[in-house]
Formats: C-alpha cells, sequence, structure tokens
C-alpha cells in the first residue's frame, strides 16, 4: 500500500483557476484606464497615458493632466482598493461561516459604521476638517466598525470557544441595535446633518485625495497580504470547525486573525467610501462559480474582480448622469441585486447547497 | 504502547459521561467499540482525539501527556472521522481528499501519490472530479473515509499513528463495507493503530482485534470478540437474544439473532 501506484493525474480544476485568475489579473489595468479615461470629459487612451506619465514626473500641466493626475487617477485607486478588499473580506467572510450567503455587514462592522459616521455628523456637525484628510466622519467610521466587531466577537465567547452561530446571531442584534440608535440619533438631527447622513450611507468615492490614497493604500495593502494567509485555514474550515481542529488548525486564532483583519478592511473602506452594497456578497460567487472554493485562488481572484467590478461601476455612477454624479453604493447595488436574484435561482446548479 | 486510558473519566457538559475506562492499545491494532445508543461511544471518540478533556485520570498518547501534543502534531499523528460531515460548498472529491494532507508538508508530488492511493482504497477513483455536494450518502461518506485515510496513511509522516472511526459503515453496501474494512486492516498491519465504533457485531468479530463495550458510559467488557462475545453478554448490554456459533470457515465468533 505503501509503494503507490499510478501516475498522478492533473486537477483539471486548479488548472482552470490558475487560467481565471489571470484573466482577471489582464481586466483589471483595463477597467482602471477605462475608469480614467471616461468622465465628463472624455480623454482618449493615448491622451490619457501620457498625461499619467506627466503627471508623475511632474511635467507642465495641461488640463488634461489635472483631471487626469488631481482627481481620476487617485479616485480610481481607491475605487480598485477598497473594491478589492471588500471582495476579498467576503470570500473570507464566507468561508469563515461557512454560509456562501454570508458577508462582512453581518458581524456588524457596516452598522457599527453608519452608526460611528452619524454620530460624528450630528455631534461635529461633521466638520470637514481632520487630521491627513480623514475627515472626523471617516475617524467615527472606523472606530464605530471596530468597536462593533469586538463586541461581536466578545459576546460569542465561551469557555468552549468562540461559536460562529452565535457571533451571527450577536451580528444580527447588534446591527439592529445600531440601526435604531441612528434612527434616534436622525430624530434629533436637523435637515442638512439628515441630508449630510443619508448621503453618506449611499457611499461614495467623491472624496478621493492623495492622502486618503496613502492612508487606504496602507490599510488596504496589509489586509489583501494578510487574508491570502488564512487561505489553508479556510479550506479546511469548510469541513466543520472539528474536522479543522483535527486537521491542525488552531481555529480559535484563526477565528479571531479572520475578524480583526475583515473589521479593519472593511471598517477603512466604509470609513473612506461609505457603505457599498453586495460587493463583499456578489463577487465571491462569482469568482466561486469560475474557480471552485478553494481559498488559495479565491481570495486573490475576488480581489482582483472587486477591484474592477468597483471600478466599472464607479465609471458608470460618474458618467451615466453627468455632470451629476450617482452614489456608487447604488449602482452596485443596482447591479448586483438581480445578478445576486439569479445566482440564487441557479444555485443547484452549480452543487451549492 | 501507543496509547493508554488509566481510570479515565470524562465530563464535558458537567455530568460523567464516561466512568473509569482503562484501555491500551498497540500500534497495528485494531478497537471496536461497541454499544447501545448513548452508551458513551462518540464520548469516547471524543476524548481519545482530545476534543474534551479528563475529569480524571491519564491519558497518555505515544510517550507523553494528551494534553500535552501540540495541535499540529497531533493532526499528524492522528485522524478522525466523525459520524455526520456537514461540508457543502462544491468542492471537488480530489480536493477534499486533498484536505486530509494539510497538516504535513510533504509536498504535492507525494500528497498526489497519497491522494492517488486512498481513492483506490475506496474506490473513490472514478468520483475524482466529481462536486462533493452532489454525491450519494455512502459515496460521501468514502470520500470522507478517503480523506482520513491520506491523513495518516504515510509511515513516514508521524511515529505514531491513530485513525479514529465513528460508524464508517453506516452509509455503505455490503461490498464497500468489506472493501473500506480491508484497507482498515491493511493500514493498521503498516503500523496505525485503529478505533472504530461499530453496530455490526459480525463486522466487529470479523475485523478487530480487540473489542471494548460499553454501556452507561462504563466499561463492560473488554478483550477479543472470541472471548467477550458470549449470549449473557449481549443480554445484559443490548437486551437481545442472540446465539453465538462459530464462523464456518474463520476462527471467529458469529452472532445469530
Amino acid at each position: 500500500m505503501l509503494t503507490i501506484s499510478g501516475s498522478p493525474t492533473p486537477c483539471s480544476r486548479s488548472l482552470r483557476a490558475r487560467r481565471v485568475l489571470l484573466a482577471f489579473a489582464l481586466l483589471l489595468p483595463l477597467c482602471l484606464l477605462l475608469a480614467i479615461c471616461n468622465g465628463t470629459v472624455s480623454i482618449g487612451i493615448a491622451e490619457t497615458l501620457s498625461a499619467i506619465i506627466t503627471f508623475a514626473s511632474g511635467g507642465e500641466p495641461s488640463q488634461a493632466t489635472v483631471i487626469i493626475g488631481q482627481i481620476r487617477l487617485p479616485r480610481a485607486l481607491l475605487a480598485a482598493l477598497v473594491g478589492a478588499v471588500l471582495a476579498s473580506t467576503g470570500a473570507a467572510t464566507q468561508g469563515l461561516f461557512r454560509n456562501p450567503l454570508a458577508d462582512p455587514s453581518l458581524i456588524g462592522v457596516t452598522a457599527g459604521a453608519s452608526l460611528g459616521a452619524s454620530l460624528a455628523i450630528v455631534t461635529a456637525g461633521g466638520s470637514v476638517g481632520g487630521y491627513l484628510g480623514f475627515s472626523l466622519v471617516s475617524v467615527g467610521a472606523f472606530l464605530g466598525g471596530l468597536l462593533t466587531v469586538v463586541l461581536v466577537y466578545r459576546m460569542a465567547q465561551s469557555a468552549n470557544g468562540t461559536s460562529v452561530a452565535t457571533m451571527l446571531l450577536a451580528g444580527i442584534a447588534v446591527t439592529a441595535l445600531a440601526g435604531s440608535i441612528g434612527s434616534l440619533l436622525e430624530y434629533h438631527a436637523s435637515n442638512d446633518m439628515l441630508r449630510r447622513i443619508s448621503l453618506w450611507r449611499m457611499g461614495g468615492l467623491d472624496g478621493a485625495n492623495y492622502p486618503r490614497l496613502l492612508i487606504a493604500g496602507i490599510i488596504c495593502t496589509a489586509v489583501l497580504l494578510a487574508l491570502p494567509r488564512f487561505a489553508p485555514a479556510l479550506n479546511a474550515l469548510l469541513l466543520g470547525e472539528s474536522e479543522a481542529r483535527h486537521l491542525g488548525i488552531d481555529v480559535d486564532r484563526v477565528k479571531w486573525g479572520l475578524i480583526t483583519w475583515v473589521a479593519v478592511g472593511v471598517g477603512a473602506s466604509v470609513a473612506l467610501a461609505g457603505t457599498i452594497a453586495f460587493v463583499g456578497l456578489v463577487v465571491p460567487h462569482i469568482v466561486r462559480l469560475l474557480t471552485g472554493p478553494d481559498h488559495r485562488t479565491l481570495i486573490p481572484a475576488c480581489a482582483l474582480a472587486g477591484a474592477s467590478l468597483l471600478l466599472v461601476a464607479d465609471t458608470l455612477a460618474r458618467t451615466v448622469m453627468a455632470p451629476s454624479e450617482l452614489p456608487v453604493g447604488v449602482v452596485t447595488a443596482l447591479i448586483g441585486v438581480p445578478f445576486f436574484i439569479s445566482l440564487l435561482r441557479r444555485r443547484y446548479q452549480y452543487g451549492m447547497q | 504502547m501507543l496509547l493508554s486510558l488509566n481510570s479515565a473519566y470524562a465530563a464535558p457538559w458537567g455530568q460523567d459521561l464516561l466512568h473509569d475506562i482503562n484501555l491500551q492499545l498497540e500500534p497495528g491494532q485494531i478497537l471496536g467499540v461497541l454499544g447501545p445508543n448513548g452508551a458513551g461511544k462518540t464520548s469516547l471518540l471524543n476524548l481519545l482525539c482530545g476534543s474534551t478533556s479528563l475529569s480524571r485520570g491519564a491519558y497518555l498518547f505515544g510517550d507523553r501527556p494528551m494534553y500535552e501534543w501540540p495541535i499540529l502534531q497531533r493532526a499528524r499523528a492522528q485522524a478522525v472521522l466523525p459520524q455526520h460531515s456537514s461540508l457543502n460548498f462544491p468542492y471537488t472529491v480530489e480536493e477534499v481528499v486533498l484536505l486530509g494532507r494539510t497538516p504535513h508538508d510533504s509536498g504535492s508530488a507525494i500528497d498526489a501519490q497519497v491522494v492517488n492511493a486512498v481513492l483506490d482504497a475506496t474506490d473513490t477513483q472514478s468520483l475524482r472530479e466529481r462536486l462533493y455536494t452532489q454525491l450519494s450518502g455512502g459515496e460521501k461518506q468514502r470520500v470522507q473515509l478517503a480523506r482520513v485515510f491520506a491523513q495518516v496513511w504515510r509511515t513516514q509522516d508521524a511515529a505514531q499513528r491513530l485513525l479514529l472511526l465513528d460508524e464508517p459503515t453506516s452509509a455503505l453496501d455490503l461490498s464497500h463495507q468489506k472493501l473500506i474494512m480491508h484497507s482498515v486492516r491493511t493500514l493498521a498491519d503498516q503500523g496505525c493503530a485503529v478505533v472504530i465504533i461499530v453496530h455490526d457485531f459480525n463486522l466487529a468479530a470479523r475485523y478487530t482485534d480487540l473489542c471494548l463495550v460499553l454501556q452507561d458510559g462504563r466499561q463492560r467488557a473488554m478483550g477479543t470478540p472470541t472471548k467477550i462475545f458470549t449470549p449473557d453478554m449481549f443480554r445484559e448490554v443490548f437486551a437481545v437474544d442472540v446465539t453465538v456459533s462459530k464462523h464456518p470457515k474463520l476462527d471467529i465468533p458469529l452472532v445469530i439473532q
């Protein structure tokens, strides 16, 4: 038995998964270019490329250079980072909860961040100031998101470890609580504050600038580098928690690590771009259809696909009703919901139960 | 000695579920665990794999107490097949089996060879590219068996190897039961110890070296099937009247209802 015979056959699916990864890697620069070329003023590809080079080398600024360098480039890069983080944290959350319908907002990050932002707007009048381009609203949202997750995690902790089911229920409870406190705040808010709260909630990348991009870049890169390291553990976790433990995975450490990175990533993206619906839910689904559930390819492929999707959605948000702009969260929900419903109806065809 | 339990008690929910269990297992032995429903068979398995801890007594695995084993080293030495599996993501069969190699860093070439061998040992080679979620109950059970086989397959992977199986043949047809038990026997002959929960007395008589009979969390009988399979034991523990005769071809007892 230990003299093993037969040659291993190449796994056709892992080969396909690698091709899908490559395809998404090629798609992303195209989407980036599309996002930079299009807008209220359309700029040709050749002119766009030369404007980027001029801007990067600090050459003489033309009108195109200013539009692209100061406005579109930081915004496109921010969209790509936020999209990548939302989609890959979505994939990680679905794996951790062993539930293909999970999404980072389930553990309360989004609701907590919304409450944090509302609180900042109502108490401080949402002053535009702040440090390094981080307005008080962003800081409030980031802290709100993190605090909620800590709360949810602590609620689910017991002597026997952390129960994922309890965490889910606690997430729902905390989301409801944050929602009602938010409503209470809105009840006492002035008309101006109300409008700012609701606009913030719809999400938008219009505040993009280089200081913001720098902060987003640092946080999102850390998250994007950290998540793939959990891939083997997530693969084992899909079998069940005790099975993963029998495979040598320190399940509680993995849970804590993943929850922390998801909270940091989603908290930062909500703080910088508001709540952007459905990227974290739908992108992992599409990608899993193509690559299978192996997280070693799923997570990087989700990051690439999420970045591309948010770039396209933001381009649509800027151009469909130009010169006025739609909130990008509205666009992703408009694209995402019908797609998601059609996926739900086809689930059994690709072996999801 | 691969493992030894000395007057072990376990109380995972506060009340003693296992009382005074004493058992020794050598490498290469297959231990059958028998008992009526709720007798503590799965609790014993949970104790052996370290999922629940002792409330009293001692448990040595290899040369160390069980609780001193780091989680990764334990996973290299022990594989556990639970009664039920909750996997509902569309992995292919090959991917599920490959997960059994997670604790080892033997490299993809060796892992692929092990996967190939365990697919043969469980007759799942033809299911290789199929999605796990679309398999029948018996096929799923064989795939999960292939996964735990892969975890303890190679002698080089760990000095001690223990395979814990909770009703591994409950969904299998007769010929697959035979195939799986044959594979378990071969694995044991390579030095892996096996603890297997079974309800079929004749399967236990045919394939195990030792049997442990549990009732209400207590050890009622322990020894070779020939020694402990008596009509009195079946009446007292299982509340059934049976005839125990000799197998017409083999030197083992045959239990007839």
